[in-house]
């Protein structure tokens, strides 16, 4: 069976059918496709036996369920106002710089994407961004070019 | 200048009780009527930002008749410049949890969630072995208390209580009219008490220490301590449990880097304080304080002259524009509108006039959007351009 049939099933196993597992499957998908495609949602839709467009509809509207392909890290950095006074700029140019692409975007070989998001709660030590779902605090330009060469080591890239 | 005026610190969130077993099976010895009644006569109102009376509100699921009810922790903290529910449930998720399941026992419910926000997943693991203890241990004492986190997935409205609940049931987290109240109707349409972290943790502090403790910190209205979390330009940036009812002004004096221009109180749906007004105001929930009385769920952001506040009002602008669910019109479009509106002014297309169009925009929205997103768009908007309007201009 296709890998993403069983993933479902596995995941509605695990949860249950109702609607109210509806987020913790899409998490589980995102988690093992780091994004949802439509097929996906298509499919849960199928699993749970609810319209395809209310899948759609739910994943859209929160920011951490991406329905566009994402690489195998995702970058969100606060911009929020702490955030924005405490440099969070730099962190971004220098973020770009070294990954050579701009907000938005996935890098060619698939491994990072950067994005920018609402207050990440971490605003006493500004400026902050996760990758995934690990958290990064006090950021200047040059910590984070050490935090992206290890993940960058870590894939052999470098 | 000399300040005599110490601000009162407190330590009851932070301080580590190993007794929670023993404070859970005392608690749960009382009867219900008296726990709720403890909790009215501490004048404890919820602190997550909109201060109801939290005795009131178990008092009312209590009486609610349905087969299911359930208890939910409000942990989707997601108002800028607040992270100290973060803190609480990494250094003291215990005394979350002891709170819940006294809220159970009180209300009968046997289900309870703790709504985590998608930011804090690193909490999640540490989280769910602390759930696992705990509830060997009402296995122990016959308490049936059952308690789960759910992941919210990054939107900051589901903080918002009812849109929490439609975001529980799989849905888009977008706010419910009320009534009905979640007390009456919550999760499932069943009766639901939904508290903040810090609202639980001081329960638990009410029960061990009984209601005098509490109701005897802070001023009239406004009873007890508050976590306050403190960013911005300050050289003491974190998190400090203080007594509600201190003036603006000795706050300033404690964690002011000596330039403070402006303090603002609540976060982005909060309130702007400029420096001319620090002594009027005072920090604790409406009611008969004299002078201006500041209500926050604890986000305290200080601002130096260096800072300018065109920018710090487009930033939020741009943060609630992002985070409107879209349901209702005089928030989606307000939103917008706000921002379109003071770019337009600052780049000299409309004039400064157009300024008092877009306040009497904030009031229309503060009368009919559906939800407290919406309503307190007006707040920062409001305090903002009618204290620094100059900024807004030039």
């Amino acid at each position: 069976m296709d890998p993403i049939k069983s993933l479902i099933q596995n995941l509605a196993d695990q949860y249950g059918r109702q609607r109210e597992n509806l987020l913790p499957i899409m998490q589980g998908v995102i988690e093992r496709e780091n994004f949802l495609s439509e097929y996906s949602m298509v499919e849960i839709a199928r699993e749970m036996d609810i319209p395809a467009s209310e899948v759609y509809g739910t994943a859209t509207f929160y920011s951490f369920l991406e329905t566009k392909p994402t690489g195998k890290y995702t970058i969100r950095v606060c911009k929020t106002i702490t955030c924005a006074m405490k440099g969070k700029s730099q962190v971004l140019f220098a973020i770009q710089d070294m990954l050579k692409i701009k907000l938005g975007e996935t890098t060619p070989d698939n491994r990072f994407t950067l994005l920018e998001t609402n207050c990440l709660g971490w605003c006493h030590k500004a400026p902050a961004m996760m990758i995934n779902n690990e958290v990064y605090t006090e950021l200047t330009p040059e910590k984070v070019r050490e935090i992206l060469s290890d993940y960058m080591k870590q894939n052999g890239s470098i | 200048m000399a300040n005599s005026y110490q601000l009162k610190r407190v330590d009851f969130i932070f301080r580590n009780e190993n007794d929670w077993e023993k404070v859970l099976s005392t608690t749960i010895k009382k009867k219900p009527q008296e726990l709720i009644n403890e909790l009215i006569s501490s004048e404890l109102k919820g602190r997550g930002g909109a201060g109801f009376p939290t005795g009131l509100k178990w008092k009312l699921t209590s009486e609610a008749k349905a087969e299911k009810k359930y208890v939910i922790c409000n942990a989707d903290e997601g108002e800028p410049g607040t992270f100290k529910d973060r803190e609480i449930l990494s250094k003291v998720p215990y005394k979350v949890l002891t709170a819940m399941a006294v809220c159970g026992y009180v209300t009968g419910a046997k289900e309870g969630f703790i709504y985590l926000r998608g930011e804090y997943k690193f909490l999640e693991e540490e989280l769910n072995k602390e759930i696992a203890e705990f509830e060997y241990y009402c296995k122990e004492i016959n308490l049936d208390f059952k308690i789960k986190v759910f992941m919210g997935s990054g939107a900051y409205i589901c903080g918002e209580e009812t849109a929490l609940m439609e975001s529980l049931e799989g849905k888009r987290g977008e706010p419910r009219n009320k009534p009905p109240f979640p007390t009456q109707a919550g999760f499932n349409g069943s009766p639901t008490v939904i508290n903040n972290v810090e609202t639980l943790v001081h329960t638990f502090t009410i029960f061990k220490y009984g209601a005098k403790k509490f109701y005897d910190l802070g001023v009239q209205y406004s009873r007890g301590t508050k976590l306050f979390s403190v960013s911005g330009d300050t050289p003491k940036p974190g998190i400090y449990e203080l007594e509600l009812g201190m003036s603006l002004q000795d706050f300033v004096y404690e964690f002011g880097d000596g330039d403070t221009k402006a303090v603002q109180v609540g976060g982005a749906s909060g309130f702007l304080v400029p420096r001319k007004k620090f002594k009027d105001a005072a920090i604790g929930f409406k009611g008969k304080l004299t002078g201006i009385s500041l209500p926050t769920g604890g986000s305290m952001m200080l601002f130096n002259s260096s800072r300018s506040m065109f920018n710090v009002l487009d930033n939020y602008l741009e943060f609630f524009r992002e985070e409107c669910c879209g349901q209702c019109t005089p928030c989606r479009v307000g939103c917008q509108q706000l921002l379109l509106g003071i770019k337009a002014v600052k780049r000299g297309d409309k004039p400064a006039s157009y300024l008092d169009k877009l306040l009497r925009l904030t009031e229309t929205m503060q009368l009919t959007a559906k939800c407290g997103l919406g309503q307190s768009v007006a707040n920062s908007f409001s305090s903002i351009v009618e204290n620094f309007r100059e900024e807004m201009i030039y």
